[in-house]
C-alpha cells in the first residue's frame, strides 16, 4: 500500500471537492472492504483516501408513500434487515443477505456494491481492467476465462471480458432505481440501468460516474402492489464464495398471469445484463415450469462462451428459470396467506 | 518396578479417553503465541523480492533507492544478477525496516532489469509438454496382455488431480535474533529439532560462522505445515542474515500471495488408465500411462495401482513434466491422495460397467491387498457401510429420482505407513511433586502436547494437569521432524520409557516406608501404592518429598532404529461420501462422510477424531475447490489468494462420521501415527459419489460445476429420468 493522505470529510460536496479531476489520484472509501485489499496489492494506488463515514447525509433508509431513499452509506445488513425491503422488495433484500460473510455484510455499503471494481483475476494482478498483455492482446480470451463474461465482451478483441460484481445491480434495476450522484457541478440522478458502461479504453471506469462525483443515494419507487419478486445466485460454495451468475426479476402480475416482467442477470456481463427478450416472453403466461424455462432459454439467446466458460450459459439459464419459479412461489404463499 | 509396556485395556487410566486439548482455549482465544505474534523488542520488519517471471535472467539489482528509503536497516541478496529465476515468486533478495509498511514500499523501491526467457507453466500432458518431460521407466508384473484376453470386462479412462497447495494458515516465517554470537529464531517449522544446521550452513555460506549449538529453535504453536515446512528455507536464512546485519531482531513471514507461489505445492498426476476383470469381479490386469508436474525440479513419483497392489498382471509407466511453477513439497501423504483417486476411481468405473455395487467389488478384490491389510479393510468396509447405511441408500449409477437434485454413494480404500520418527524425552520429577517432560518435538495443531502429557500422567497415576509438557525448543532432547505421521509414534514412545524410569527411581525411594520392595509398588490414583493392595499407599506429593532437595531426571527413547514394541507402522482406512448434485448448476454439495481408519492403539480418541475431521475438510477442499491454476500467456499465478483459491467452510463439508478400529487385534499393534491416511481417500470417495449420482465420470478433480456439465453431456436423459434438464442443456451457446 502506497502513503495516502486520508480525508475525512462531513458534506458531500466537501467530498466531492476533496476528489481528483482524473481517475486513480484520489478513491473513495466507504466500507472498505474493497478498496484496501486493490490498495495492499498496489491495483489502486490512489495519493489520497477520502472517506465517507463522517457524512451524515449519506446513510439510513426513508421510506415514504412515493418509495424507499437508500443512503450510500447504507450497510448491505442493514439493507437486508429494513423492514419495508423486507416486505416490499423481497429480492432486494435477499440479494443483499446473500453477500458472503456476515463480516461484509456488516461494513460493506450499497454505494460500494455498485462501485466495488471487478474481481477478474487479470485486474487484480495487475493487467488492467482490460487485462492486456504488453503487446496489447487480450489476456482473457486466450487464458483462464471460466470466471469471465458470456455476453457484452468483444469477442476476441481487445476489451473488457470481466463480469460486474455487484450483487444488488440485478434486483434494484429490475425496481426501477434511480441513483443519485453529487459531484462539483451539483446534484443529478440517472437510472441505474443507465449507470453502469463498459470502458473501451484502459483507463476509463464500469460506470457513468465523473472522477469527482459520488454516489449519494439510491431511489426506488412506491413497490406495486403484489409485484412478485426474487433473486437466484448459483454459487459453488456456501461460505465466502462469489456467485458465479445470478438473476433477478421482477413480476407485476394480473391474476395469475404476467402483466410485465423484469429479469436482470448479475455477473455474465461488464454490466448488470436485461434479458429484454425473456422478459417480452412473459408477457400474458403464467409462471410454471415450462414457461420458466424458456424465458431461461431465451435470457441466454445471444449468449458468447469463451474458451473456459461454456457453462456459465447453462448457469444463466437455470438461475432465470429458478427466480421466476421462486418468484411465483411467493405469490402462491402470498395467496395462501391472505 | 513399572513396565514401560502399555497398560491392558482394563487398568488405562487415561489412554483411550476422550481428552480435550490442553491448547485448545489458549488457541481459540487468540492467546496462545504463534510466529506471527511474537514480537520483539527492536524488532524490524523483512519482505521479499521476489521474481514476477517464471522464467528470466536477472540483468541488474539496483537497490540504492531501496536503502534510502524510510526505515530500512538492512538489505540482502539472495541470488547473484547474471543468474536465472525459474518460478514466479522466486526469491531475489530480503530487505527489513522499521515498519512492515515501510519495507513494502522499500521492497517496492527495488530496481530489478530481467531479460524474459520462455516459460513453460502449463499442466500439460506429455504430448503437449515437449521437451520439459522425463519418461520413467515402465514398471511390468505378470503378464499385462494375457490379464487383458482373460479380462471379460475391461473399463478405460483418464483420472486425475491439478496441482494444488498446502495452504497453511499460519503463513511461512520466522523471527531472528542475534544476542552476541547466539542465534534464537521463532519458526513456523515442522522440525523444531532439525532446522538449525540449514540455518548454519547458510549462514556459513554468507561468510557468518555459528556453531550449531548457538542456535536455537523455537515453536510453542504453529499454524498448520502439512509436509511444506520441513527446513529453514532460503527465507529463514536470509532472515538470520538481515538479523545479523542490522543488529536487530527481525520478523519476516511470507506474504499470502508468495505462500501459495513458492511455499509448496502438491504435484498433479493424470493418468489413462485401463483396467480388466472377470464378470464376477475378479481383477486380472492393470494398465497405466501417468503423467504430472511438481513445477519446477522432478515431483510426482506414483506407484499404480494402488492398496490393490497385487492385481496380478500390471503395467504402469509415469512421466514426469517439469514446468516453471514454484517446487513440489511433501503435501500430507506425498503422491497417496492422488495415486488413490486414479486407482480407486478406475476400479468404481470397472464395478459400474460389470455391473456390480462397488462395495461388494472390493470386497470381492481385497485378495490383492496386501495380507497384513485385507482382514483390517474387510472389517472397515462392512462397519462403514453400516454407518454409511450403504446397501439402502445405494443405486446403481445416475439417480433416477426426478428433480435436479440427484445423490449418490461412493467409496475408498488407502493406507499409510506412521511409525515414529526417532525421539528422545527427558522427564524430572521434583521433591515437590511437580512433573515436567522436555521433548524437542513440535505440535502441528494436531494434539501432540495433549498426548504426550497423557501417556506421561497415565504411567504417573497422575490427572493430565499435573504434568507440563515442553515442547517446540530445539535445546530439549531431539526429537524427528512431523512428517509421515511419525509424530505421536516417536513421542509417545521416548516419553513413556522416560516417564517410567524416573517413576522407577521414585519406587526405588518410595520402597522402605511402605514395606515392599519397589517391583511390588505401582503409580495410580495419584498415589505410589502396593501393587494390588491400595491400603498401603501414599499420596504423590508424599512420595516425591522422600527425594529430600534432589529432583529425578530420566530419558528414553523411541528405539533408534528399526521396530520398537510399543509403536508399528502400517494402516488401513476406508471412506465412503454421499453428496447430492445439482445436475442443472454441477454444484456438488457433501452430504455425509464416513471415515473408518486403524492405526493401532489410539491415546486420545478426541484429538484422533479432529485429525480426522480436519483430512476430511482438506479432502472437501481438494475434491471440490482447489487448484493452483497458472496463467500460460503470462507465467502467473492466477489466484495466489483466498478468493479464488478456494477452501472448504463448515458450510461445505457436509455430516461427518468417524470410527476408530480399536480393540483386541488393533490395540495391540501399539500407537501408529494417523495425520496422513485419512486424507487420502476423501477425493477418490467423492469422485466415485457423484460418479454414481449423475451416472458419468468427471475425469478429473476439483469438481467444479464447468467440469460437472461437461460430464453430463454425455449422460442420456433417460439415465438420470430427467426431461427437463437436457432439452435445457442441448440449447446452449457455442
Amino acid at each position: 500500500m502506497n502513503v495516502f493522505e486520508y480525508a475525512n470529510p462531513t458534506t458531500t460536496k466537501e467530498a466531492a471537492g476533496l476528489l481528483a479531476a482524473q481517475w486513480g489520484e484520489a478513491e473513495i472509501l466507504a466500507g472498505g472492504t474493497d478498496l484496501l485489499s486493490l490498495m495492499k496489492n498496489y491495483v489502486a494506488t490512489p495519493k489520497r483516501v477520502v472517506s465517507l463515514r463522517g457524512i451524515k447525509e449519506l446513510s439510513g433508509i426513508t421510506s415514504s408513500a412515493s418509495g424507499l431513499r437508500i443512503g450510500a452509506m447504507v450497510t448491505l445488513q442493514e439493507l437486508h434487515d429494513h423492514k419495508a425491503v423486507h416486505d416490499d422488495y423481497h429480492s432486494l433484500a435477499h440479494a443483499a443477505g446473500s453477500v458472503p460473510s456476515p463480516q461484509i455484510r456488516n461494513l460493506g455499503t450499497v454505494g460500494g456494491d455498485l462501485c466495488q471494481r471487478p474481481r477478474c483475476w487479470y485486474f487484480r494482478n495487475g493487467f488492467g481492467l482490460l487485462a492486456k498483455d504488453e503487446k496489447g492482446q487480450p489476456l482473457v480470451p486466450a487464458g483462464d476465462n471460466r470466471y469471465h463474461a458470456i455476453f457484452g465482451h468483444p469477442g476476441g478483441s481487445p476489451g473488457a471480458y470481466y463480469v460486474h460484481p455487484s450483487s444488488l445491480a440485478p434486483a434494484l434495476i429490475t425496481f426501477g432505481a434511480r441513483v443519485k450522484v453529487a459531484g462539483p457541478k451539483g446534484e443529478r440522478e440517472i437510472p441505474l440501468a443507465s449507470f453502469f458502461a463498459t470502458p473501451k479504453r484502459e483507463g476509463e471506469r464500469e460506470n457513468v460516474l465523473m472522477p469527482n462525483e459520488i454516489v449519494t443515494e439510491i431511489i426506488l419507487a412506491a413497490a406495486s402492489k403484489g409485484m412478485l419478486t426474487a433473486t437466484y445466485e448459483v454459487r459453488q460454495k456456501e461460505a465466502l464464495d462469489w456467485p458465479l451468475a445470478t438473476a433477478s426479476v421482477a413480476l407485476r402480475m394480473s391474476g395469475d398471469k404476467v402483466k410485465s416482467a423484469r429479469i436482470v442477470l448479475g455477473h455474465v456481463a461488464p454490466v448488470p445484463w436485461p434479458a429484454h427478450e425473456a422478459e417480452k416472453l412473459l408477457a400474458g403466461q403464467t409462471i410454471t415450469e415450462d414457461s420458466a424455462a424458456k424465458a431461461g432459454e431465451a435470457a441466454v439467446r445471444g449468449a458468447k462462451a469463451l474458451s473456459g466458460n461454456k457453462y456459465k450459459v447453462q448457469l444463466a439459464r437455470v438461475a432465470v428459470k429458478r427466480a421466476l419459479l421462486e418468484a411465483a412461489a411467493h405469490g402462491k404463499e402470498g395467496m395462501q396467506h391472505g | 518396578m513399572a513396565s514401560e509396556k502399555w497398560p491392558e485395556a482394563g487398568k488405562r487410566s487415561l489412554i483411550g479417553k476422550r481428552v480435550t486439548r490442553l491448547d485448545g482455549a489458549v488457541k481459540s482465544t487468540g492467546r496462545a503465541k504463534y510466529t506471527y505474534d511474537v514480537n520483539r523488542k527492536g524488532m524490524l520488519h523483512g519482505k521479499l523480492v521476489f521474481s514476477p517471471h517464471a522464467h528470466a535472467k536477472i540483468v541488474s539489482i539496483d537497490t540504492s533507492a531501496a536503502e534510502k528509503m524510510p526505515g530500512v536497516k538492512a538489505v540482502q541478496l539472495m541470488i547473484e544478477p547474471g543468474k536465472e529465476v525459474l518460478w514466479q515468486g522466486q526469491e531475489i533478495l530480503a530487505l527489513a525496516a522499521e515498519t512492515e509498511e515501510q519495507a513494502r514500499d522499500a521492497a517496492r523501491a527495488v530496481k530489478i532489469r530481467f531479460e524474459k526467457l520462455p516459460h513453460f507453466v502449463a499442466d500439460a500432458p506429455p504430448e503437449k509438454a515437449g521437451q520439459h518431460q522425463t519418461a520413467l521407466a515402465e514398471q511390468v508384473t505378470g503378464n499385462p496382455d494375457q490379464g487383458f484376453k482373460e479380462a471379460e470386462v475391461t473399463s478405460e479412462g483418464t483420472y486425475g488431480c491439478p496441482v494444488i497447495t498446502h495452504c497453511c494458515l499460519e503463513a511461512h516465517g520466522q523471527v531472528a535474533e542475534w544476542e552476541g554470537d547466539t542465534l534464537r529464531v521463532w519458526a513456523s517449522t515442522q522440525n523444531v529439532s532439525g532446522i538449525s544446521g540449514e540455518l548454519v550452513d547458510g549462514l556459513k555460506a554468507g561468510g557468518v560462522e555459528v556453531p550449531a549449538s548457538n542456535v536455537q529453535i523455537l515453536t510453542p504453536v504453529m499454524g498448520g505445515g502439512f509436509g511444506s515446512k520441513f527446513g529453514a528455507d532460503t527465507w529463514g536464512v536470509a532472515c538470520a542474515q538481515l538479523a545479523k546485519k542490522a543488529g536487530r531482531p527481525v520478523k519476516m513471514m511470507l506474504e499470502r500471495d508468495h505462500e501459495l507461489m513458492a511455499a509448496g505445492a502438491r504435484p498433479s498426476i493424470y493418468a489413462r488408465v485401463r483396467v480388466g476383470a472377470k464378470k464376477d469381479g475378479t481383477l486380472t490386469a492393470w494398465s497405466s500411462e501417468s503423467w504430472g508436474t511438481g513445477g519446477i525440479g522432478p515431483a510426482g513419483n506414483p506407484n499404480l495401482p494402488y492398496v490393490f497392489t497385487r492385481i496380478p498382471n500390471r503395467r504402469s509407466r509415469h512421466t514426469r513434466v517439469e514446468t516453471n511453477t514454484g517446487p513440489a513439497r511433501a503435501w500430507r501423504a506425498p503422491n497417496h491422495p492422488q495415486m488413490c483417486l486414479i486407482t480407486m476411481s478406475a476400479l468404481e468405473d470397472l464395478a459400474a460397467q460389470l455391473p456390480m455395487d462397488p462395495l461388494d467389488f472390493f470386497l470381492k478384490n481385497l485378495p490383492f491387498v496386501i495380507p497384513e491389510r485385507a482382514e483390517t479393510y474387510r472389517q472397515e468396509l462392512v462397519k462403514g457401510a453400516e454407518l454409511m447405511e450403504w446397501k439402502k441408500k445405494w443405486h446403481s449409477r445416475g439417480d433416477k429420482t426426478p428433480g435436479p437434485i440427484k445423490r449418490g454413494l461412493g467409496l475408498s480404500i488407502h493406507t499409510w505407513g506412521g511409525g515414529g520418527h526417532s525421539s528422545n524425552c527427558n522427564c524430572t520429577i521434583r521433591p515437590d511433586g511437580s512433573v515436567e517432560v522436555f521433548l524437542g518435538s513440535q505440535d502441528l495443531g494436531t494434539g501432540t502436547r495433549t498426548v504426550i502429557a497423557m501417556v506421561a500422567a497415565e504411567t504417573l497415576g497422575l490427572p493430565v494437569s499435573a504434568v507440563k509438557v515442553n515442547i517446540g525448543d530445539s535445546k530439549f532432547p531431539p526429537s524427528g521432524a512431523s512428517g509421515g505421521s511419525t509424530t505421536v509414534g516417536g513421542v509417545s514412545a521416548s516419553t513413556r520409557r522416560a516417564t517410567t524410569r524416573a517413576l522407577n527411581e521414585l519406587l526405588a525411594k518410595v520402597a522402605p516406608a511402605l514395606g515392599v520392595t519397589p517391583d511390588k509398588l505401582e503409580a495410580a490414583c495419584g498415589t505410589i501404592r502396593v501393587a494390588g493392595d491400595p491400603t498401603k499407599a501414599i499420596a504423590w506429593h508424599q512420595a516425591c518429598a522422600k527425594l529430600g532437595t534432589a529432583a529425578i531426571t530420566a530419558s528414553g527413547q523411541r528405539a533408534p532404529r528399526g521396530p520398537d514394541e510399543l509403536i508399528s507402522s502400517g494402516v488401513g482406512g476406508i471412506q465412503m461420501a454421499e453428496v447430492a448434485v445439482d445436475v442443472e448448476t454441477g454444484v456438488v454439495k457433501i452430504e455425509k462422510l464416513v471415515a473408518v481408519q486403524d492405526c493401532g492403539l489410539v491415546i486420545n480418541p478426541k484429538t484422533a477424531e479432529s485429525q480426522i475431521y480436519g483430512a476430511m475438510i482438506m479432502g472437501v477442499g481438494y475434491a471440490l475447490y482447489e487448484e493452483k491454476l497458472m496463467d500460460e500467456t503470462t507465467g502467473r499465478c492466477l489466484n495466489p489468494d483466498m478468493e479464488f483459491y478456494k477452501l472448504a467452510g463448515i458450510g461445505d463439508v457436509g455430516n461427518m462420521v468417524v470410527h476408530f478400529m480399536t480393540g483386541p487385534g488393533y490395540d495391540e499393534r501399539g500407537v501408529i501415527g494417523l495425520g496422513e491416511p485419512p486424507v487420502i481417500s476423501p477425493g477418490a470417495a467423492i469422485s466415485n459419489a457423484v460418479a454414481n449420482a449423475i451416472g458419468a465420470r468427471v475425469p478429473t478433480i476439483p469438481l467444479t460445476p464447468d467440469k460437472v456439465l461437461a460430464a453430463l453431456e454425455k449422460v442420456p436423459r433417460s439415465a438420470l429420468n430427467d426431461s427437463s434438464l437436457r432439452s435445457e442443456q442441448e440449447g446452449g451457446a457455442a
